[in-house]
């Protein structure tokens, strides 16, 4: 088999792409009784362009890291079938696959970025001197131009994933396999790592299969799509547009974001409830870095009120602060300058700082949803997580019960009720987070990029529920980088613009208020 | 820039090889704590400021980081000063307390002892970077690669952890049991810290395999790590200094071997 | 249809010792976790301990946190050299951070790892109960009473003193890092986290 010689960028070289061959393949986990996969078999050739798709829980990581080696051995699992690389099992072929996962800042190895593009490298035995070339050329396809010994840890989530991509490129591999890069990224971050890999694989011959929820990010550039099958096998396997049109409304279904196919929006009519009550506001607010209060330049004053039965959505480019915004808004972090001042509907009676509030006050006022739904888990099982709010109340146990039943059948998490809140699937998760908020049935409502890298199931029952509340009565406030919530839900958009010091040091932001 | 990882001055004693470092610490370390006076620790702590300060160590980088030191000397001194074992004339008595000459010197030898024993492995891991002792560990003491490598990529996720500890603590205030039960609510936080951590560490150790680490392919070092005369020339100076200590020590009778 | 399962004998009892990947890396994450969560404790208790200062041997009491890591590294990895690389890491980490004994941290963690090891090895690598792993942690104490009460300033006190450090020193080992290891790994199971372990495989029901 002869390879084409062509101008690749990312490999100096051109490599043979790597051929797969799955024959009634399956895997089952130790400890579990059904398998993760089962009976898959199909073929895919040198230099085909893969994008898996399925429902949550169909196997696709399982496949993916089975096709990578790591699914570990004898003890871990069992496993039947064949699957085969180049005729080879996937454990003797390292180096012939790069792996890209979905979480930037557990894929770091080494603390400078030119380190850690060279570590797969190292541990191929290559030379030193062309470990160095290699990298300097997986930087370049990437469009990382960082000099070699900046501290990887300072990266935004765009530019790790780069960066994890680097790193498998260095590695010349014949088969290249990402499993939901892009979930964590903002929009600007998968754009930047979608182009990497068009890049990378610009002219190379490489095999390439991914895994994401988002279609549309990669239609363009694949020319196969596999969908599995949760009760084993493979539901579809063709060209993008035949395998989309026949089975996009099954997949949009199951929460795969197709285009063509979007999730249902909840009609919210503008103005629904009379503006004007008021319940939180800010007063000259700043926030940022101060190290100094008297010598310091002003922090730029944010003015903006939160509304009952109104949606605010924070917005606006990663390190703008809207995190700490959020959390000042939610009387978790003292503002730098300035104050965040309750109005007495919402206090009643705590004071007019949330930031001075008891824990216990804070519960039925102000609600927090963290970015990460594990940062909340404080429970063994579902249900007790649930009743710690109403717990820490002190209401009676006839009414805790009554709540957390309601919130068990409000969120579909009936099934759920006893098991450990960590073995929950990403969107289970979600939901179980913002329930726990919902115990104690807060005035405020605010989330930290709740939309994060849920599939569109989850996301329309989370702009559906939100949209709820907005009609009881409580209020929304939403850090996020997701304009279709922003455009489903809501009613003032703020937008962060930071202030950067020298060398890009974080000084304060300013924000920029627009009524939709 | 991480807690851990704290920015390195370009100073000479920066561009020594860690691993020259670390055995000079440790034959310095070894020797000092064989013997509690105050001569030997004495004479250690003013042949290793010298040797820091030519060193070209920041004194402020210096002061900032051997803070603990400070803090701690003191405290271990009138511990020992206090109840510490007794010789010589009575100074005062109460009970268990007891300060008498023996103890006094005792408390001062202590903690000269303790800036002692402390400084050089400060400076050490001030002047250090992590990858570049992984390096040294590998390459110069041949110890095997997957455990370094392990510990050096674990240790990278220090910074992210003291992240998830803050909002970790963000999240019990916001959750209403901030209030209360300061040990239950440690507990609680250390525990989701070690979830946290174990998935984080799960997630690395597959991507890190992914990329061939573990195998029995013969690995490559793509930093070198050179061992030259200048690192020989330290350790000689470390085990000089820890040598002149004793042998002051000695000389002057104040030599107290610890196990006797 | 081809299985890729033959194995035999000796090959599995060597892979039964020998470390993958997962187990250093997780292993040093424990060893790094506990560095942190120590480092969050002596932040939020400087105060205690500065009072405990004056009332000398009672601070063994408080030793048992820094032997915490070893013995949970032994019961979560379950291979021979675990105790002592785990304790490793979290001196290693904590001499990072900065505390006062600077290297000498590494040379204790070294051998309060092997305090536990020992206990571990004379089990054969077989008991992972809480008694074995109360036993470890009592081992682990006994090297750390042993170290300090020989080494350190706490070496220049009354032998009263150094007995009442000692005794303290073997009681928090059994209970801060024999018995909240055993529960954390206990813990840890429950939330699926160590599903790539046996210590994760037991205790969890086959779902």
């Amino acid at each position: 088999m002869s390879v084409p010689s062509a101008a690749t960028s990312g490999f100096a070289t051109p490599v043979a792409g790597v051929r797969i061959r799955a024959r009634d393949w399956s895997w089952r986990h130790a400890g579990r009784s059904k398998p993760a996969v089962a009976g898959l078999s199909f073929d895919i050739e040198p230099g085909e362009r893969v994008l898996l798709l399925g429902a949550s829980g169909a196997g696709k990581s399982t496949l993916l890291s089975g096709l990578a080696g790591v699914l570990g051995g004898d003890e871990e699992g069992e496993q039947t079938g064949e699957l085969l690389l180049d005729g080879r099992l996937p454990v003797e072929s390292r180096g012939r696959i790069g792996l890209v996962l979905q979480d930037p800042d557990s894929q770091v190895v080494l603390a400078r970025v030119g380190d850690d593009v060279a570590f797969g490298c190292e541990n191929l035995g290559v030379p030193r001197d062309e470990t160095w070339r290699r990298v300097g050329s997986a930087l370049a396809a990437v469009g990382l131009d960082l000099p070699l010994d900046h501290p990887s840890s300072s990266l935004s989530g765009g530019q790790k994933q780069r960066l994890a991509l680097a790193g498998a490129l260095a590695m010349r591999p014949g088969l290249l396999l990402l499993d939901e890069p892009t979930a964590n990224l903002d929009p600007a971050g998968v754009t930047e790592v979608r182009d990497a890999v068009a890049r990378a694989l610009a002219g190379s011959t490489a095999t390439l299969v991914v895994i994401e929820h988002r279609v549309s990010v990669w239609r363009d550039l694949v020319d196969r799509v596999i969908v599995l099958d949760p009760d084993g096998g493979i539901l579809a396997d063709g060209a993008p547009d035949r395998v989309l049109s026949d089975e996009g409304e099954r997949l949009a279904a199951a929460g795969v974001w197709v285009p063509g196919f979007p999730p249902r929006r909840p009609l919210r009519l503008p103005g629904a409830t009379a503006p004007g009550l008021e319940l939180l506001r800010t007063a000259a607010l700043g926030i940022g870095r101060r190290k100094n209060r008297h010598s310091a330049p002003a922090l730029p004053p944010i003015e903006l009120s939160v509304d009952a039965g109104l949606a605010t959505a924070i917005t606006g480019v990663n390190g703008a602060g809207k995190s700490t915004l959020a959390l000042t808004l939610a009387g978790l972090l003292a503002p730098a300058a300035g104050a965040v001042e309750a109005n007495e509907r919402l206090s009643q009676g705590a004071g007019p700082h949330p930031h001075a509030w008891k824990s216990r006050q804070l519960l039925t006022r102000i609600g927090t949803v963290f970015q990460n739904p594990e940062h909340q888990f404080l429970a063994a099982t579902v249900r007790a997580e649930l009743a710690i709010g109403p717990r820490a109340l002190g209401l009676p146990q006839g009414e805790i019960d009554g709540r957390v039943d309601g919130l068990l059948s409000r969120l579909r998490l009936e099934k759920l009720a006893g098991a450990n809140p960590f073995t929950l699937s990403g969107g289970e998760k979600r939901r179980l987070s913002v329930a726990t908020v919902l115990a104690t049935a807060p005035r405020v409502l605010v989330l930290d990029e709740p939309t994060f890298g849920q599939d569109s199931r989850t996301w329309q029952e989370l702009v559906a529920l939100l949209a709820e509340l907005l009609e009881a009565g409580s209020s929304v406030v939403a850090v996020t980088h997701d304009a279709d919530f922003v455009e489903a839900l809501a009613d003032v958009e703020v937008r962060l613009e930071p202030r950067l010091g020298a060398g890009a040091a974080f000084l304060g932001a300013s924000a920029a208020v627009l009524v939709r | 820039m991480s807690v851990v990882t704290p920015t390195i001055a370009a100073s000479p004693i920066a561009r020594i090889n860690p691993v020259a470092k670390l055995l000079a610490a440790v034959l310095l370390s070894i020797a000092l704590l064989l013997s509690i006076d105050w001569i030997s620790a004495a004479v250690a702590l003013s042949l290793e400021s010298i040797l820091l300060l030519w060193g070209g160590l920041s004194l402020r980088l210096l002061a900032l980081r051997t803070a603990p030191l400070w803090i701690a000397a003191p405290l271990a001194g009138i511990t020992t000063v206090l109840y510490g074992e007794d010789s010589g004339a009575v100074l005062w008595r109460l009970g268990f307390v007891s300060i008498t000459e023996g103890s006094l010197s005792l408390g001062v030898a202590i903690a000269l002892r303790i800036l002692a024993i402390g400084l050089p492995g400060i400076v050490l891991f001030a002047t250090t970077d992590p990858t570049d002792l992984a390096d040294g560990l590998g390459q110069v003491l041949r110890l095997p690669a997957r455990f370094v490598l392990g510990g050096l990529a674990a240790l990278r996720l220090v910074g992210v952890l003291i992240d998830d500890w803050r909002q970790l603590a963000f999240a019990r205030r916001a959750r209403g049991v901030g209030d209360r039960g300061r040990i239950r609510r440690f507990g609680g936080q250390a525990f989701a810290l070690l979830v946290i951590a174990v998935r984080r560490g799960s997630t690395l150790a597959t991507a890190m395999e992914a990329k061939g680490f573990g195998s029995d392919i013969p690995r490559s070092w793509a930093r070198p790590s050179p061992f030259g005369t200048r690192e020989v020339l330290l350790i000689v100076v470390g085990a000089g200094i820890a040598a002149v200590a004793i042998s002051v020590s000695v000389a002057l009778g104040s030599w107290e071997f610890v196990l006797a | 249809m081809q299985t890729v399962n033959g194995k035999t004998q000796a090959t599995s009892l060597r892979s039964k010792y020998r470390w993958r990947v997962v187990d250093i890396v997780i292993a040093s994450v424990l060893g790094v976790a506990s560095g942190v969560i120590f480092w969050a404790w002596g932040l939020a208790w400087t105060p205690l301990s500065g009072l405990l200062a004056f009332t000398p041997g009672l601070e063994g009491l408080l030793a048992g946190g820094w032997l915490f890591a070893g013995v949970l590294g032994g019961l979560v990895i379950r291979k021979p050299g675990a105790a002592i690389f785990t304790e490793l890491v979290a001196a290693v980490v904590s001499a990072l951070i900065g505390t006062q004994w600077g290297f000498s941290t590494l040379i204790w963690g070294l051998i309060e790892g092997l305090g536990a090891e020992l206990v571990f090895a004379i089990f054969l690598y077989a008991n992972w109960r809480l008694w074995g792993a109360l036993v470890a942690g009592a081992g682990a104490g006994v090297a750390v009473g042993l170290l300090d009460t020989s080494f350190t300033s706490y070496a220049a006190l009354e032998l009263g003193f150094k007995l009442v450090y000692f005794f303290a020193a073997v009681v928090s080992g059994i209970v801060l890092a024999g018995l909240l290891s055993w529960l954390a790994v206990r813990g840890l199971a429950r939330t699926g986290a160590l599903s790539r372990f046996a210590a994760g495989r037991e205790s969890t029901v086959a779902v």
